[in-house]
């Protein structure tokens, strides 16, 4: 079982995300994250979902998604080549804590200590979701108060792009 | 020009071509009504009994025709009476266009009266569905609904109107409706598969329903007499190869031919063709064909890997697929291959004839000697279903209309009505059961009504004999809830209604019957009382292979 990451450019209309998720769930196919945005031109959203199964499920579900009639292009997203990111944010409890250590590991994972409100800390991270997990277990001394963190969102690198009319 | 919604919506009828329609009013389609009352001579609308009747009639005329039909109910109940239509429609890929009034925008999402949200009802059943907010933006969505319905893998589109947008006012613009040309993009090495096709010692083709849709049989029967490849059929594509013709070797499946499934089964190159390896076909996806490199040709990339793995896939129009691969197709004999088939079909399956009581065989044999093979065969769902395609003389494609993916009982009624509407001028025949005739008999007062006159054919076994057959091959003869002991008069029935009916226990009286009804300008119900105990034979168990044939 692999995760899998693919992108959709969908028609920017009420429902399409519904469409796209009742057909998961019609056939099975697992969302294991799911991120959906604007993009630069705004008749055309972006997607990414992120999914786990073998090899001939995903391409089965990257037909059937592709099928679609507001599914205007539909690529998988290769890790190698890819930037594929989350974000995370963290509130951590800094009463009886060490803050200076907390900043260190902070500053040594490229993440923001964001904010610092009535004894709570606020950790941003942009990364990958390995990343993420390593960044949440070098927290784990410390005492954490809240959690979330989004879907990814991808990225080929270099001079790949998708344009839509 | 200035019109409302409701007048633009008939005057995108038109534009499409469209002059049948089927439906039931109700009050959010009451401006739909008004304009169609107004325009009565251009478009004739058929109301039926039900909604579920309209669905099907509409999914008749297609299928009859290959146009996109056409049915519209109101919103709420209206609505959801479709759904069993459209799901029908939408496993047999029937070009279908459904409109649904809904309540006025400003009500929806009230919970308001006859109010339901049918676009995410009939979201996993349909191609594509839309909701309509602004007459402006109406005629384009209908255009584009009729566009989706028909192209490419056809299926059914559902177009949703709130109250107000059929009575708001707005300019409305003519379109001429350009004839679409057919996509002739192809996806695959046809080099290779012709090559692989001409080194081929024991060619076989499974096609299915995409060759009728794509209008390819005659592109189908050149490729079968050129390389000399024998052909077996789905239940979708009974037709698309004449009965009788050379290497056409019938019905494959769960009830098919012995010998086609024993052809499958041995071939080493195996042509998939516009058809999808579904579990009524290939039942055992590991075995289906094991012996055989396979080629799947499907317009649907979808369909390609998706029941099974094949060797080589070609993705496009199956008549422009094979227009291609034709040119690379040497002329061939198979003679070892052919005897061998020939072996096999001595072990085919005959079923038992009577003088003295009806036989399901006999019956819808009779019945098609005295209609034609002009006429067009409909079916409800369960045995008599599986009696017609394995007993008709198929002849002609979309002339055998039966729900095959759905499995719709109740399907046929509808579907009759609407192929009798679009091609008035050959017999319909209609074979149902007393099991499936039960769940939309109520369409004989439509039949009635308009003078429809569909020769209803009623294989009366008095018992649910599709289930009743599993349970007692599988279940231990435990026949629950298969045997309802029904006691319905179906000559009185039908009188009732305002058609004809017989009552025929021997093949004499079947014979004079149908006779009489060929002649009715009217319906006509003819009910063959079978034995409860006659059975769909052969059958593969789900799962199994051709060595697990039951033959009694």
């Amino acid at each position: 079982m692999k995760k899998q990451c693919m992108v959709l450019l969908v028609e920017n209309n009420a429902g399409v995300l519904a469409r796209i998720s009742s057909l998961f769930m019609q056939r099975g196919f697992n969302i294991d994250s799911l991120t959906v945005s604007s993009t630069e031109n705004p008749k055309i959203s972006r997607i990414t979902i992120m999914t786990t199964g073998d090899q001939k499920n995903f391409s089965q579900i990257m037909k059937q998604t592709g099928k679609l009639v507001e599914t205007k292009m539909i690529f998988s997203v290769e890790p190698t080549f890819s930037l594929i990111q989350e974000l995370l944010l963290v509130k951590l409890s800094t009463d009886k804590a060490d803050v200076e250590a907390l900043k260190n590991i902070i500053k040594s994972f490229g993440a923001n200590a964001v904010d610092i409100t009535s004894g709570c800390l606020i950790a941003e991270l942009a990364a990958s979701s390995q990343k993420i997990d390593d960044f949440l277990e070098a927290i784990s001394g410390f005492k954490m108060l809240e959690m979330c963190r989004s879907g990814a969102i991808a990225m080929e690198r270099g001079d790949v792009f998708y344009e839509l009319n | 020009m200035i019109l409302n919604g409701s007048e633009i919506l008939v005057n995108v009828l038109l534009e499409q071509g469209v002059d049948t329609v089927f439906g039931y009013p109700g009050g959010a389609v009451l401006n739909i009504y008004d304009a169609l009352y107004k325009n009565s001579d251009k478009i004739r609308h058929i109301m039926t009994a039900h909604e579920q009747g309209a669905s099907h009639a509409a999914d008749g005329y297609a299928r009859a025709t290959g146009k996109t039909g056409v049915v519209i109910a109101t919103s709420g109940p209206g609505a959801t009476n479709l759904v069993t239509g459209i799901a029908t429609a939408y496993m047999d890929s029937v070009p279908m266009v459904a409109i649904t009034g809904n309540v006025s925008t400003p009500l929806i999402g009230c919970d308001s009266f006859q109010e339901v949200y049918i676009a995410g009802i009939t979201m996993p059943i349909t191609k594509h569905n839309f909701v309509v907010r602004k007459v402006e933006d109406l005629a384009d969505t209908l255009r584009a609904a009729f566009k989706i319905a028909a192209s490419g893998r056809p299926g059914p589109v559902l177009v949703d109107i709130p109250k107000d947008v059929t009575a708001n006012k707005t300019t409305y613009t003519p379109v001429t409706c350009a004839e679409d040309k057919a996509d002739d993009t192809i996806d695959g090495d046809i080099i290779e598969i012709a090559e692989l096709i001409n080194r081929a010692e024991r060619p076989f083709i499974y096609f299915g329903g995409g060759v009728g849709i794509s209008c390819a049989s005659d592109e189908l029967r050149e490729l079968v007499e050129k390389a000399d490849i024998p052909a077996a059929y789905t239940l979708m594509a009974a037709g698309v190869l004449g009965y009788g013709e050379k290497n056409n070797l019938g019905l494959m499946g769960m009830h098919g031919c012995y010998s086609a499934n024993c052809a499958a089964n041995r071939a080493d190159v195996m042509i998939a063709i516009g058809t999808r390896f579904s579990d009524r076909v290939a039942l055992n996806t590991e075995k289906f064909g094991h012996n055989a490199k396979i080629v799947h040709i499907d317009i649907d990339p979808g369909e390609i890997g998706k029941n099974i793995i094949a060797d080589y896939s070609v993705v496009g129009d199956v008549k422009a697929v094979l227009t291609e691969l034709l040119k690379h197709i040497k002329p061939a004999k198979h003679d070892a291959w052919s005897e061998q088939i020939s072996k096999w079909k001595l072990d085919d399956y005959i079923p038992e004839d009577s003088d003295t009581e009806l036989k399901p065989h006999y019956v819808i044999g009779k019945a098609c000697e005295i209609a034609g093979e002009d006429a067009v065969y409909v079916t409800d769902v369960g045995q008599h279903q599986m009696w017609a395609a394995q007993y008709i003389k198929h002849v002609h494609p979309r002339n055998f209309l039966t729900s095959g993916g759905l499995g719709t009982m109740g399907y046929g009624y509808g579907a009759a009505l609407g192929a009798k509407t679009a091609r008035p001028d050959v017999p319909v025949i209609h074979f149902t059961s007393d099991g499936s005739l039960h769940m939309n008999m109520n369409e004989l007062c439509t039949a009635v009504s308009y003078k429809i006159p569909v020769i209803t054919v009623i294989l009366n076994n008095a018992v649910l004999g599709m289930v009743r057959q599993w349970q007692g091959v599988f279940y231990g003869q435990r026949y629950s809830s298969s045997e309802p002991e029904r006691v319905t008069d179906y000559v009185k029935v039908a009188q009732a209604f305002g058609g004809r009916g017989y009552h025929c226990e021997t093949p004499a009286e079947f014979e004079e019957a149908m006779k009489q009804a060929m002649k009715a300008d009217g319906p006509v119900w003819i009910e063959c009382v079978i034995d409860r105990e006659e059975k769909v034979l052969p059958m593969i168990p789900a799962g199994g292979t051709v060595h697990d044939t039951i033959f009694k």
